[in-house]
Parts: structure tokens; sequence; C-alpha cells
């Protein structure tokens, strides 16, 4: 053997020092009885760690889930696959996304999706209240996964201070201080907060849509997401903006386009007249 | 008891005589009320500035009574309850209070942060008059450099102005501000530790910016603002050309009394307009942002207009790092480039442009009546790849909120910009140079055929053509010979008193249109009208 050979020769074999030579023989008998070893080692282990043949069949569905399973098959199962376990290249899969996830798409009416592109834009809703309750149901006894608390106002005792300090830290890179929105890369976006509710913004949270990370409740605790949405609901959306007109609250970019449209556009037409009067 | 009479009407004179008889003030008076100024709209530009610096002085004054300058920590206890309770400086809890609790704090507040828009809009406006107008030539290249300097103090009385109240917004720009000091080479660390006093944000950078932002950079505009003015006085002000007027003359109204009661009613609708918009429109409202803190930056986090042509340049910029590798090693980060290296060119040649473009022209002549942009096609080509460059560096400064808020990748704007800002500018050149010389020929064509009448004449052989107004007496081909001499050429029959109104009033005429000529072959050229009115504006229909 050349020194070519042993150094292409594995880790193991290096450790066992110097190979002595063998017959064909005694190689292939070694490598029949790895194999053996091996097969029984996966066999064993699938057979302790798989459900058994006498597993039952999934509990049935309740009534909801079954005439949610409906709604989705006509609507969702082109993206989503027969039993919700995502299509390649088209949609994801839902098993685990829970109620929450359900919730937020459907309500906002993002799902069903009109096109494939960076993002789903929020739309006009498809679906009404019980059809998405129906919808949320089925892929909630599907996977399992979040579900939104029940109610219609998850702000009633929270803390607007406590929700803005939360809602800067956690919120405003993407949809900025004024709850309005921003730009993420190659035609991504954080959505404007302003047409949200309630319901959305705690199933947002808890599921993490789209490219939104997840805030769980280990992360944000219930307490405090209700404190974020009363300031949402609360203070950005009635700050009544005490300045006057807030130009959308867009940053300095408006109040530059403003100051020359309205300031220098008023004081030309100023000097114009002035000039204009000799 | 007898009452001595008392001659009111001789007050005036008496206390003028007093004062002459003492301090000898009535020659230089004199000289002073007479001084003359040419009239016209684009002389006005330079006022919107000065007025508005008076507008930052009474409205910033009315600040310094409230505002606390200090980083000290203390819980907000004011009226705006969603911040009620939160740990802030003091600098930034007084600004709250100024917004909400002082009276008339909030107003003042916005009319001091718009009057700053406007300074620095106009300064850049009036910059363009005098470029595009060539009135920085000799002699007036010091106060041409005068004008850029104050742009960039004004830039820097903004940039401390916007970091005092201490906001998320402030702090973020703060972080840029210090990151950008970070990134000059050698002496980078040294001059971010002496400003901060430590690292970044430290305690006393508050209080640094506040005496920076009230007494050293006003009292510096102060300063440059009066050399401004004075070279003004003293070599006098530029005037279009124009009948009766020579490059040794100035031809205008006296200071005293209308061109002082002109300025003043300008001054008052400037007052008005800022006035306007602080009452009407919001900007920066602080209270959204909450006070800042390192791990809190917002979407759409951008300096105000004059500065975001430096955040756009940093944006466009590829992530170009240069390790130097001499000892334990150097680094040029790429945002030295955008933000120390470019404005520093953009400085250099700005100041210098008047001295390179009479070095090119070998022109070392004294000028002072100003050019048609028309006239000088190169000048204003420059111009138009300058402002086309800046404006690009500017939108892309707020290309995250154009990329939003018109659904366009964000990061489709960026290659934009970095393409927009290597191809476009060569282009506006050249179609500005174009669109000069085009202007040029049609003012030339008119000088020699005159002006279009509208009116096609068939001759009797079949042949149409066309009937002109010659300007000048022609000769026997119908050619005037009129010399061009860079001021306006009538293009219009009625701006030569012939068929519409004569003088034009503001928006509508002051003159009633004449009759339309019966005859379609021969227009009635009727004697010019009497012009005693001009301008008064009261005879008007």
């Amino acid at each position: 053997m050349t020194s070519d050979n042993d150094r292409r020769r594995g880790l193991l074999a290096r450790l066992r020092g110097r190979p002595v030579a063998r017959s064909r023989g005694r190689r292939r008998l070694g490598a029949a009885v790895r194999l053996v070893a091996a097969l029984m080692l996966a066999g064993g282990a699938y057979a302790v760690f798989a459900p058994g043949a006498q597993a039952q069949d999934n509990p049935p569905m309740s009534t909801a889930a079954s005439e949610g399973k409906a709604l989705f098959d006509v609507s969702c199962v082109t993206c989503h696959g027969r039993n919700a376990q995502g299509v390649e290249g088209r949609g994801p899969s839902l098993i685990g996304v829970g109620a929450a996830s359900v919730e937020f798409q459907v309500s906002s009416g993002r799902m069903p999706m009109a096109r494939q592109e960076a993002q789903a834009a929020r739309k006009p809703e498809v679906f009404n209240r019980d059809e998405i309750d129906q919808l949320a149901a089925y892929i909630q006894e599907l996977g399992g996964g979040p579900v939104v608390p029940a109610g219609d106002n998850l702000h009633a005792d929270g803390n607007v201070a406590i929700g803005g300090e939360l809602y800067r830290i956690n919120c405003s890179q993407c949809h900025a201080f004024s709850g309005g929105g921003g730009a993420l890369s190659s035609g991504k976006y954080a959505p404007s907060l302003k047409p949200a509710t309630d319901r959305q913004i705690y199933a947002a949270m808890l599921s993490g849509p789209q490219n939104m990370p997840v805030f769980g409740d280990n992360q944000i605790t219930p307490e405090q997401k209700a404190d974020i949405i009363a300031y949402i609901q609360q203070t950005l959306k009635h700050d009544g903006d005490p300045g006057g007109f807030n130009l959308g609250r867009y940053g300095p970019s408006t109040e530059g386009v403003a100051i020359f449209l309205v300031g220098i556009v008023a004081l030309v037409f100023a000097s114009l007249w002035i000039a204009g009067k000799s | 008891m007898k009452r001595r009479k008392f001659d009111m009407a001789a007050v005036p004179g008496n206390t003028a005589r007093a004062v002459d008889e003492r301090f000898q003030a009535a020659t230089p008076l004199r000289k002073l009320l007479n001084k003359v100024f040419p009239d016209h709209w684009s002389f006005l530009l330079g006022e919107i500035a000065l007025f508005s610096f008076i507008v930052l002085l009474l409205t910033g004054v009315f600040l310094t009574f409230f505002f606390e300058p200090s980083m000290t920590e203390v819980i907000y206890n004011g009226s705006y309850a969603p911040l009620r309770g939160t740990p802030m400086s003091a600098a930034y809890a007084s600004s709250l209070d100024i917004s909400f609790d002082v009276r008339g704090g909030l107003i003042m507040r916005q009319m001091h942060h718009w009057a700053a828009l406007l300074f620095m809009a106009a300064i850049v406006v009036h910059m363009l008059r005098i470029f595009f107008t060539g009135a920085f030539r000799k002699p007036r290249e010091t106060n041409w450099i005068i004008g850029s300097l104050l742009f960039w103090v004004g830039f820097l009385a903004g940039f401390t102005g916007y970091s005092l109240p201490d906001d998320g917004l402030s702090g973020t720009g703060l972080r840029i501000a210090s990151a950008i000091m970070l990134s000059i080479p050698v002496i980078g660390s040294w001059l971010t530790s002496s400003i901060f006093g430590g690292e970044f944000p430290g305690t006393i950078i508050i209080s640094r910016f506040f005496i920076a932002h009230v007494l050293l950079i006003p009292a510096l505009l102060v300063a440059l603002i009066s050399v401004h003015l004075g070279l003004v006085f003293k070599q006098k002000h530029t005037q279009w050309p124009g009948p009766g007027r020579t490059n040794d003359n100035v031809v205008g109204e006296r200071m005293f009394p209308r061109y002082a009661i002109k300025q003043g009613g300008f001054f008052m609708v400037v007052f008005g307009v800022i006035a306007l918009m602080g009452g009407l429109f919001q900007i920066n409202p602080i209270w959204l942002f909450g006070p800042y803190e390192a791990w809190v930056v917002s979407a759409a986090s951008q300096p105000d207009w004059y500065v975001m042509f430096l955040d756009g340049s940093t944006r466009l910029m590829p992530d170009w790092q240069i390790d130097i590798p001499i000892g334990d090693g150097y680094v040029i980060p790429p945002l030295f480039w955008p933000t120390v290296v470019l404005p520093g060119i953009l400085v250099g040649l700005s100041t210098l442009y008047p001295f390179l473009e009479a070095r090119y022209l070998k022109d070392y002549r004294s000028h002072n009546l100003l050019q048609r942009p028309r006239d000088v096609p190169f000048r204003s080509g420059l111009g138009a790849m300058a402002v086309t460059f800046y404006v690009i560096l500017t939108l892309s400064g707020a290309n995250d909120v154009i990329a939003d808020k018109f659904h366009i990748s964000l990061n489709a704007m960026t290659w934009a910009g970095r393409v927009g800002l290597l191809i476009l500018p060569p282009l506006a050149y050249y179609v500005t140079y174009r669109i000069c010389l085009g202007l040029q020929q049609h003012d030339r064509e008119v000088l020699a055929h005159g002006v279009e009448t509208g009116i096609i004449r068939r001759l009797p052989d079949g042949r149409f053509v066309e009937v002109h107004q010659p300007l000048g007496v022609p000769d026997e081909h119908g050619h005037g010979e009129l010399p061009y001499a860079g001021w306006v050429v009538p293009k219009k029959m009625n701006r030569l008193g012939a068929l519409g109104p004569a003088i034009r009033g503001f928006f509508y005429p002051i003159e009633k249109p004449a009759e339309a000529p019966v005859s379609p072959g021969h227009p009635p050229v009727e004697p010019r009208p009497e012009r005693e009115e001009i301008g008064s504006g009261e005879t008007r229909r």
C-alpha cells in the first residue's frame, strides 16, 4: 500500500493502526456481519418508536371541523395540498400552524391568495366569521398549534405606556413608529396596522405570518400582548395628531416634500407678486 | 398759567437735526436710503432664507426658556398619557412638556422646525438662481463661497437641533453621526470619544449640542449672513440685461421707501407662511418616537431633507471594505466614502466653481449683468447634472418609504439609484444643453424674421406664406439685423401691443384684450398704448 492510499483511509481505520493484509473472504464476511447488524438496529428502533399497527384512526372530527374541511377542499387545496401538507413551490404545510394562523390569514383577506407574489396583500375577506371559525377548527384539529383567546376586545386591561415601550422595541423596526408599515427586502413589506383588529394583531404575534417573527407567549406574555394591542388601538389610531395634518406620518421624507410643495411654492408666488408690483 | 405752545410737526426734524449734529449720520444714511436695488422676483429668494432665519431666532429663543439640555434620567409624569411612567432623559421630558404642557409650545416647536426646513430650502433655491444666472462671477466669488458655507453651517445647525429632543429619531441620527465619525481612518475613534465624552451615547452630548445649537452655530450664521449682505451692499446687486441697463449701472428702486416697505411686507408673508405650516402641518411627532434607547430603531427613520442625500449615498454604496494589514490592522469601512469623502468633494467643488469656470473660459473680467441660463449651455448643463445627482441621492435616502408606499421592491430601488446615479446626470447635461441651444435658436430666429402672426397668406401663384411681424426695419428679403442681446425676445404679437393685451398683470391682464383683426390679411398694427400706469394694478378694467 502506498502512502497515498494511507492518507485516504478513514479516521477509524487510522486509529486501528496500520492495516494488516486480510484475505478477500474475511473482508466480505465482515461486511455482511456489519450489514446485518445495522439492519437489525434500524428495524428495532422503528419497532420501538413507530406507532403500532394497533393504533386507532384519528378521532372523528367535530362538525365545525368537517365543514371547515369542506371549505378547505374547495378554496385552499390547490396550494396547501389534500391534507394541508403543503405543495412544493405553491404553499406551505399547515400542520401545526394552529387556528391563530387561519384566523389572521383568512380574516384579513390575505388567504385565499389572488396570485403568487412576494407577499400576500390584505384585501376584502372571502369568508365570513362562521366560515373562518370552521376553517380554523379544521386546521386546529388536524395539527394543533396556537389559538387566539376568545372575544373581540383583547386590549381591555392593557396599559398603553408599557405597550408603547414594547411596541417600540419589538414592532417599530418594521411597522414604523406610526404603525404605518415599512419596506422589507425584495418587495416584501410590513403592512400598515391601521385596518388590523385586536384578534388579527394577537393572531399575528402568535403565528408570525409571512415575514413576521413569532412572538410566543414565553417571549411576550398574554398581558404584554394586551398592552401592545392597547397601544396600537388606542394611541396610534386615536392619537388625534395635536400638531395638525400628519402628512401620512411617514417621517421626515414627506416633511421635505411639504416644505417645497407648500412653503417654497407659496413664497415664490409671493415674490412674483411683490416684484410684479413695481 | 401760560401753556407753552408745542409744535408737534417740528419734532422729527428737530430730533433728526440733533442726532446729525452729534453723530454726523445724515450723509451715510442718505447714501444708504438712496441705495438702488434692481427688481426681479428671482432676487427675492435669498430673502426667504434671511427671513426664515429671523423666525428661527425668535421661535428658538422661546424654546430655550422651556428646554432642559440634560441627559439626566427622569420619570415622565406630564400630560401625555401613553408615556407616563416611562424613564427618559430630562431633555426629552422637557421637549414633551413644550409640546403638551407649555401654552403655545407645540406651534412654536413646529414653526421652528418648519422654519429650519424652509431656511435650507430657500438657501438651495437661492443658490440655484445664483448659479444658473452666473451671478457668482467676478467680483462676487467671495459671496458665493460664503453662501455655500452658509449651507453647510445651516446643515450643522439643523443636525444639532434635530438631535436635541433626544427622542428615538434623534438618537438614531446621532448614532449614525457617531458611526460616520468613527469611520474616518486613524483619527476616527479619538474624534468620536472626544465629542461624545467617551463611548456613544455618553452623558454629555445633549449639553454640548445645545450650546453649539443655540450659541456657537447661530453666532457663526449671523456673522456669515452679515458679511454676505454687507458684500451685496458693497459690490451692488447684479441685474438682468435690458433697456438702459449696463455693466456699470444699477436700475431699480431706492432702498427707501418702496424697497424697504416691500421687504417688510415680504417678511410678514414669510412669517405667515411659516406660522400657517406650523399650525396646520404636524412635523416630527416626537411623542410617537418615544425616548431614545439604543435598541429602538423605527422603520422610516430618515434625517431632514437636506441631510437625506447623505443617507441616500450610504444606502447606494456597495460594501467595499478596505483592510490595511499594518500593525494590528486598519480598516477603512465603506461608510467612509459616501459620508465623509463625498461631502468633502461636494464642498470643494461647489466653493471652487467660480474660479474653475473663470479659468476654463479664460474670463477674468467683472460681470454685473446676469446671463440667462440658455445663453451659457454648458453651465446650465453642469447645474442640471448636479441637481440630478443630488435629487437621486435624496430620493434614495427615502427609498424604503418610496418602496413601501408605491409597492416597489426595495432592492430594485437601490439598484435603480445606483444605475441612475451614474447614467442620469450625464443625460441631464446633454438634454439641458440641447434645450438651451434650441431656445437660443428660437430667439435668433425671431430676431431675424420677426414674430409669428398666425396669419397664412396665399400668393397669386398658389403658394402659402406665413406673415411675420419684423421687430426692426427689414431689408429687401424681410430680414432684420437685430443683434442677439441675451434678453427676452417677444414671441407673441400681443407682447408687441398689436393684438392682445400689452401689459400683463398678475394672473390676468391689466389691459383689456384688443378686438381681433377684421381683415385677416392685414392685421391692424395700432400704435403702442401709453404705459404710464404700468404695474399699479389699480387701473385694471
